[in-house]
């Protein structure tokens, strides 16, 4: 299938259509909450998460003896949970670090997850195969059941996020301030947690384990470069978390064999690559650009105030001075001069220079320009 | 002392995995003064400040803000922390961290309307920052981050005022500014405390003075106690400033 045929497609199979719209609620919900993990530099915590959920699909598994998805995701979402409160009650009552913490729960739930994975597969139970595809994740299974369930759990944490907007936003950004303010910051604390954790939850099934908190940063990440309202920025990245799940799908479903997971994790990296370099605020590109002009700007500004401040003494501002003068100032070059000229701010006649009203004008700007910074 | 008790510490004792940072330290801080908070690196200045805001909870004694705990008393008191404590970089505008002084008096839920903005934007011309209200703050230099957090205490429009080193990394404009602002709103009759370093300018600044490390060495007025014995008592060497009164 090709991306045309795709596209022509994703309205009317009932499957392409489940899949697609499950990844773009998917994307939407995760860079929507993603910002949050961002902005209070939680970003390793979705990935302790995420991976703390795997023992927790493995034992609803050995319980429950079916593959039923919704029993699967809610021992995700308890084992989930336990490793966040753990994390947190490292932090709290030992002398460790909270990166050390993240990783150290991290790597233990994932590897009880892992051992409890190959016990299952040694069962003689005909129903054990296909658990692993939780560890990368798998679309294709995804039923309109989930989709549903996305769309629910989507439309809470919006209304939570809307409602809790002020409190939120004081939180992210001084948390003790928050506190002197009377608000109960452990409950907000806990209510964010909660809506991240259920968001891997919800995304095990499509992105896996180990790439889910990819599907958190990512879309975050990209959508800081283009704005500075924190209003805006989570709507950016909701938008780019949703596009990069239907881009994903197209992709991996107009090429065989290509794992959608890993596919729309590639897009959203791909997003925070272009936003890097392409965002006009804080991208690569521009800053380099402005650094430029800056410099050619300076240049040209100190050659401007050399002449300004001969012109000055005179009663013509624009009296006729050699360009010889200038040869004791190492700023003025051929092209400087041509520049300014075109800019206008001098004439030059043969070998003499003298400043216009423009320039003059520019200059006397300059310094109150400089005074004012100064200041 | 005839006058109302802003401030009452009572046998505070705060621990970090179980070193003491303040040691027993019993305060009565008068309604009505401006006091600095001296002492080196470590005495904990900082962590008394967060004690009184209950932001940290001391293992022993009790801290009452006009007779009651700061949890029934938080519309009453004004928090600047420290400028490095926040990430400026965070996707907001000048005005709308001063916005953030009103959310206290809102509670929970509710959005800041008109009424607020006008207070946000009038603290913001008190401290001479109006021009920059839509300014991204990563993009405020240092001593105008200082007067925006200065600002957000402001519109709270409290009754006491608590800063951690609100002179910090700024030049002397922003200093004469952010001194004549503490010294009008003791003049409006509310109780100001700040932590501060700068120990040659406590005598022209400030009219109360506690020196700080770990356990208290003295609190009162500074024409009483600011002298060269208390310094020395603090700091632990022979500390020596020349004082004009």
């Amino acid at each position: 299938m090709s991306l045309e045929e795709y596209f022509s497609l994703v309205f009317s199979d009932y499957t392409l259509r489940t899949i697609t719209l499950g990844t773009a609620v998917l994307g939407a919900i995760c860079g929507m909450l993603g910002s949050f993990a961002v902005l209070r530099k939680q970003s390793l915590l979705g990935d302790a998460i995420s991976h703390a959920a795997l023992p927790g699909i493995a034992i609803a598994f050995l319980i429950s003896g079916a593959k039923n998805s919704n029993t699967l995701l809610i021992g995700a979402l308890i084992s989930g949970l336990i490793g966040t409160f753990w994390i947190r009650g490292i932090v709290k009552k030992t002398h460790l670090k909270s990166d050390t913490a993240l990783g150290l729960i991290l790597s233990l739930f994932f590897g009880f997850g892992m051992l409890l994975l190959t016990f299952i597969q040694k069962m003689p139970n005909a129903n054990q195969a296909g658990l692993d595809k939780y560890l990368f994740g798998q679309a294709a299974t995804l039923v309109e059941s989930d989709v549903w369930l996305m769309c629910i759990i989507t439309g809470i944490s919006l209304i939570v996020l809307l409602t809790f907007w002020k409190e939120f936003k004081i939180l992210l950004f001084d948390i003790d301030y928050t506190k002197s303010l009377g608000f109960n910051t452990r409950f907000l604390d806990i209510l964010i947690t909660s809506f991240i954790v259920v968001a891997i939850v919800i995304g095990l099934q499509t992105v896996g384990v180990v790439l889910m908190s990819a599907m958190l940063l990512a879309p975050a990440a990209a959508a800081r470069q283009w704005t500075n309202s924190l209003g805006t920025m989570i709507f950016l990245a909701a938008i780019f978390g949703a596009f990069s799940g239907v881009l994903g799908t197209a992709v991996s479903a107009s090429s065989n064999n290509l794992s959608t997971g890993p596919v729309i994790v590639l897009i959203a990296a791909a997003f925070v690559v272009l936003s890097f370099i392409f965002s006009p605020g804080r991208g690569l590109l521009f800053r380099e650009i402005r650094y430029w002009k800056n410099r050619n700007d300076l240049q040209l500004h100190k050659t401007l105030a050399f002449m300004f401040n001969i012109a000055k003494n005179h009663e013509d501002i624009s009296h006729p001075h050699a360009v010889k003068i200038l040869n004791n100032f190492q700023g003025y070059t051929k092209r400087s001069l041509k520049k300014l000229e075109n800019r206008e701010y001098i004439t030059v006649s043969g070998s003499m220079w003298s400043l216009t009203k423009k320039g003059y004008k520019k200059a006397t700007n300059l310094y109150n320009q400089q005074e004012e910074t100064d200041d | 002392m005839s006058e109302k008790i802003a401030i009452s510490v009572d046998d505070l004792t705060v621990a970090y995995n179980y070193k003491p940072v303040l040691w027993d330290i019993d305060l009565s801080i008068p309604e009505g003064v401006l006091m600095a908070i001296v002492g080196p690196n470590g005495a904990g200045k900082s962590t008394l400040i967060k004690s009184i805001l209950d932001i940290i909870k001391p293992i022993a004694g009790s801290v009452k803000i006009f007779g009651k705990p700061y949890k029934k008393q938080h519309e009453h008191v004004a928090y600047v922390p420290q400028k490095g404590s926040v990430d400026w970089d965070f996707p907001t505008t000048a005005l709308d961290v001063v916005m953030m002084g009103t959310y206290g008096s809102l509670g929970w839920i509710k959005r800041p309307g008109q009424k607020q903005k006008k207070a946000a934007l009038e603290a913001l011309e008190k401290v001479g920052m109006l021009e920059f209200k839509s300014r991204q703050i990563s993009q405020l230099s240092g001593g105008q981050q200082q007067r925006i957090f200065l600002a957000r205490a402001l519109v709270q429009n409290s009754s006491i005022y608590l800063m951690d080193e609100p002179f910090q990394g700024v030049d002397a404009t922003t200093e004469k500014a952010i001194i004549n602002i503490l010294k009008e709103l003791r003049k409006a009759g509310k109780t100001v405390i700040v932590v501060h370093h700068d120990l040659q300018t406590v005598p022209e600044y400030f009219d109360w003075v506690t020196f700080l490390n770990v356990k208290k060495i003295a609190t009162g007025p500074v024409k009483d106690i600011f002298n060269d014995d208390n310094l020395t008592k603090t700091y632990g060497i022979n500390y020596k400033v020349s004082i004009q009164q």
